[in-house]
């Protein structure tokens, strides 16, 4: 095999990464490097370094560490029966391209991962190394994402754990007889285990022990997992009730979705679809209001037979449509938990009702003030001088909502 | 009429200086002629104020100080008039800070999200190149950016706190900030620097053309969070029209290409992969017991989490059987690990119980809950789930062959003894039953379910005391 330059290498390896969708970098302890002997710092929220066309937030060095990979997972541009071009960083190259992209503000941090090669076990080791070696030899207080390997072993877990901000594991499809139908060689009961074994170590780090002393930290910013939609059948409600189990199990900060799209030299057992990224959007959406609206998952998705979610308005909007008899909701007077309800209400903007209805009676216009979408709120509130009337109740309300049909491309 | 003076540089305390002098003054908005910069005098020195006479202190609601401190860099030349009216009409009304629905207030709140949004455009955008010996202790860096606001200041200590490693200076049109061997200074702005050319824009190109996925294109998400006014100072935008032009003749070579057949490796490599490493035992061991509740775990019913088997050695003479998993044991496939683990872990270890020697199970092998918003509710097992599950204790007791079982709980005793009646008067006393002696006690939850600290104290007693009991029939049982 001839040997690849750095600049090939670096091509063939991000092409490769690109189909994980997490590029967070927010949420881990604060650090900084005054001191002078150090680089990096990370204060809370992520940074978006820059965007790509496809509209991708690019905060991390996303990478593998090798495309080559014993297993043969149907969705996967790596899997084994791929005519990908294969390639593989050596540890010193990751930790060199990591430190230069950061010390010129291209980014916050590494994103690790890696395609299986000879055993799990040897693939963590070579990324523990490497994130080992950026924080104990350079010193680096930046964002580190390490992507753990279910079968490795949990002592590299821990390991790993320690050096990075963020760990995750990917569920990678909603269901198990999935997984099983496209990923032969992964096994959901033990992804599943490994998560677990995660949040047991997150959840240890909380607790300080009969000195007060705290335990080292572990993946500071928690773990998230990723599900592939489109790619097997499953309806948005099993997705989404997926989500809620891993969510509640697991403790997990994110559910990561991402729509199937084509990648080169796809296999034969999946179609090559347009990626539905409308239905990417809808389930983000729907996972937002379980998470900060207090939505159940049934509500959600009881809005529709097939149990997926109305493609064409968002699903809070969906959900108001349906209950009309809880509308229209007095900004003046209502809960916390019924404004969160209206459409076109965000949690600022019921923060900002909340502490400025203390001062004043709300009008239509105050609400527009505070952040409110009115063009969508406006058959769902009451305010001052301001009723929908008979809007709430009309019969051609979800078609104002609705965007026209759209005439089909007709090449 | 005053006419304040505020200096370019330090300018949010120069007007919280200067603010605070005018208000304890009682000097009304509209006597106030604020000006900006421009003069030398104005840069260096605070501003001139005649003596003014002071009345009683100032109070100013703690939200005020820091949107005034973030006001204080816009570029729109009446944002110090705008944050004075509102400074002069908190000190009637204190509570106004929260009442977002106030046109000034509102009109304030947009010019400090667009400090902030430009503070968090710079912190994201300036691109540094190296201008000095990528060899030397401290490497040297240099960057051009162009900001909206007067941002250069309070931006610098963040690039300080973060590249403190190495030396950096970053040009503006207003200001130019650097910081040499740990110390931020500041010199004139002037006009873009010739930078020399950085061979790590070229990997770093190479990388944005790679990460991005033709088959999503996405170009307004883009420009809106990376509008086109940063684009001539971000060495990657120039890439983009032309990842923009072939994005859909890429993403239809994909679709169109036909499958090709695997390279000759993939069948070897998975050929290996897929043989198993054992040969099928002839009866059935711990491992096809474990492997049976793997598979069963699989097709886990609703409501109820992974099979969980016991743990501990094969030879154990002591079989300890609880309740069923809990949260905490169906995360980690492991019994006994949660709270009442905790509890029962520290007990057996007062009452001479080697925990790591005894085998620990549960009687109902998967956890049953029901979900209430994020949270996993613990069911309890009804007879449904002790029939169902009895089949798997049976298994472990069949390969285990325990001197002494130690149930514990009501769940256990039903499954062991037949029956849960009267646990409390039964505790503490061994029964006979097909699978051999069984000791009977209570479940450690009950312990953690009993609401005053005393009762629970006094149960801990109890309870340590049974199995104080239960290890000393077993070391009878051994040495008879």
């Amino acid at each position: 095999m001839t040997s690849l330059s750095l600049d090939r290498k670096l091509a063939i390896l991000s092409d490769a990464a690109k189909y994980d969708a997490s590029c967070a970098s927010s949420g881990t302890s604060r650090r900084d490097s005054r001191g002078g002997k150090s680089l990096g710092s990370t204060e809370g929220s992520g940074i978006c370094h820059a965007y790509a066309p496809d509209g991708r937030c690019i905060s991390l060095l996303k990478i593998l560490l090798t495309n080559f990979c014993i297993y043969d997972c149907a969705y996967c541009v790596n899997r084994v029966s791929s005519n990908v071009e294969r390639a593989r960083f050596s540890v010193e190259e990751v930790v060199s391209l990591t430190l230069e992209f950061y010390r010129r503000n291209y980014i916050e941090g590494l994103f690790l991962s890696s395609g299986i090669i000879r055993s799990p076990a040897a693939t963590m080791e070579e990324m523990v190394r490497i994130a080992r070696t950026l924080r104990e030899v350079h010193h680096f207080r930046g964002y580190i994402h390490l992507k753990t390997i279910p079968d490795a072993d949990p002592r590299l877990i821990a390991e790993a754990g320690r050096h990075a901000d963020r760990l995750s594991i990917n569920v990678e499809l909603p269901t198990d007889t999935s997984v099983r139908a496209f990923a032969p060689e992964k096994d959901p009961e033990t992804i599943r285990g490994a998560m677990g074994r995660v949040h047991e170590a997150r959840t240890a780090t909380k607790d300080r022990s009969h000195t007060g002393r705290r335990p080292p930290r572990f993946a500071p910013a928690g773990q998230s997992t990723q599900m592939i939609v489109g790619a097997d059948g499953s309806n948005d409600a099993a997705i989404l009730g997926q989500s809620n189990r891993l969510y509640a199990g697991y403790g997990l900060k994110r559910v990561y979705y991402s729509a199937f799209s084509p990648i080169p030299d796809a296999t034969a057992k999946l179609p090559l679809i347009r990626p539905p990224l409308e239905r990417e959007h809808r389930l983000y959406q729907a996972d937002w209001l379980m998470r900060f609206y207090g939505f159940d998952v049934d509500e959600i998705t009881a809005a529709t037979p097939d149990g997926n979610l109305d493609l064409t308005i968002d699903p809070k909007l969906a959900w108001a449509l349906a209950h009309r008899e809880h509308f229209p909701v007095d900004a003046n007077r209502a809960t916390r938990e019924m404004l969160l309800r209206v459409p076109g209400f965000g949690t600022k903007t019921v923060g900002r009702i909340l502490s400025s209805r203390r001062h004043r009676t709300l009008g239509f216009e105050d609400l527009t003030r505070l952040g409110a979408l009115m063009k969508k709120a406006r058959p769902f509130v009451t305010a001052r001088g301001w009723s929908p009337g008979g809007l709430t109740d009309s019969a051609d309300l979800r078609a104002r909502f609705a965007p026209p049909p759209e005439q089909l491309a007709l090449f | 009429m005053h006419a304040v003076r505020m200096p370019t540089r330090g300018t949010a305390t120069a007007w919280r200086n200067a603010a605070r002098d005018l208000a304890r003054a009682g000097v009304p908005p509209e006597e106030v002629d604020w000006l900006y910069g421009d003069t030398e005098a104005g840069l260096f020195a605070a501003p001139a104020l005649p003596d003014l006479p002071r009345t009683a202190p100032l109070t100013v609601p703690r939200d005020f100080v820091p949107l005034s401190e973030t006001v204080a860099w816009h570029s729109a030349p009446d944002r110090f008039a705008r944050l004075y009216a509102m400074l002069w009409r908190l000190r009637d009304a204190p509570g106004l800070i929260h009442d977002r629905a106030d046109p000034d207030l509102a009109h304030l709140r947009r010019l400090e999200k667009s400090v902030r949004r430009d503070l968090h455009k710079m912190h994201a955008f300036v691109r540094f190149r190296e201008i000095g010996d990528p060899h030397a202790p401290r490497r040297r860096f240099a960057a051009w950016f162009e900001p909206d606001h007067h941002i250069t200041e309070p931006v610098a200590p963040f690039f300080a706190r973060r590249f403190g490693d190495m030396d950096w200076i970053i040009v503006t049109p207003d200001l130019t900030a650097r910081f040499d061997d740990g110390e931020i200074s500041f010199e004139p702005g002037g006009t873009k620097p010739p930078l020399p050319e950085d061979a790590t824009e070229e990997l770093w190109g190479t990388y944005f053309r790679s990460i991005f996925n033709p088959a999503r294109l996405k170009v307004r998400a883009m420009t809106s969070e990376m509008p086109r006014k940063y684009w001539k100072n971000l060495p990657e935008a120039g890439l983009i029209p032309d990842m923009i032009a072939s994005a859909q003749a890429r993403s239809d070579a994909m679709r169109a290409a036909a499958p090709t057949p695997a390279p000759k490796r993939a069948a070897r490599v998975l050929e290996r992969l897929h043989t198993p490493r054992v040969s099928p035992p002839m009866t059935l061991s711990f491992d096809d017991l474990r492997r049976k509740a793997e598979e069963d775990s699989r097709t886990a019913r609703e409501g109820y989490g992974r099979i969980v088997l016991g743990e501990g050695p094969p030879d154990a003479a002591l079989m300890i059987v609880g309740e069923q998993p809990g949260d905490v044991e169906d995360r980690e496939g492991r019994p006994f690990v949660g709270p009442a683990g905790q509890v029962f872990d520290r007990e057996a270890a007062l009452a001479g119980i080697d925990r790591g020697a005894a085998y620990v199970t549960n009687a109902v092998k998967q956890f049953k809950f029901s979900l209430r918003g994020k949270r996993r509710i613990h069911q309890s097992p009804g007879k449904g789930d002790i029939e169902h599950a009895r089949w798997w204790l049976d298994r472990e007791v069949e390969l285990i062959r325990p001197r002494l079982i130690l149930a514990m709980g009501g769940t256990a005793a039903e499954t062991l003894t037949g029956t849960r009646a009267g646990i409390l008067k039964r505790r503490g006393r061994i029964e006979e039953t097909g699978v051999g002696p069984v000791f009977l006690t209570v479940h450690p939850s009950y312990i953690l379910r009993l609401p005053d600290a005393a009762a629970q104290e006094a149960e801990t007693e109890t309870f340590r005391a049974d199995l104080a009991a239960a290890q000393a029939h077993l070391e009878e049982l051994l040495a008879a």
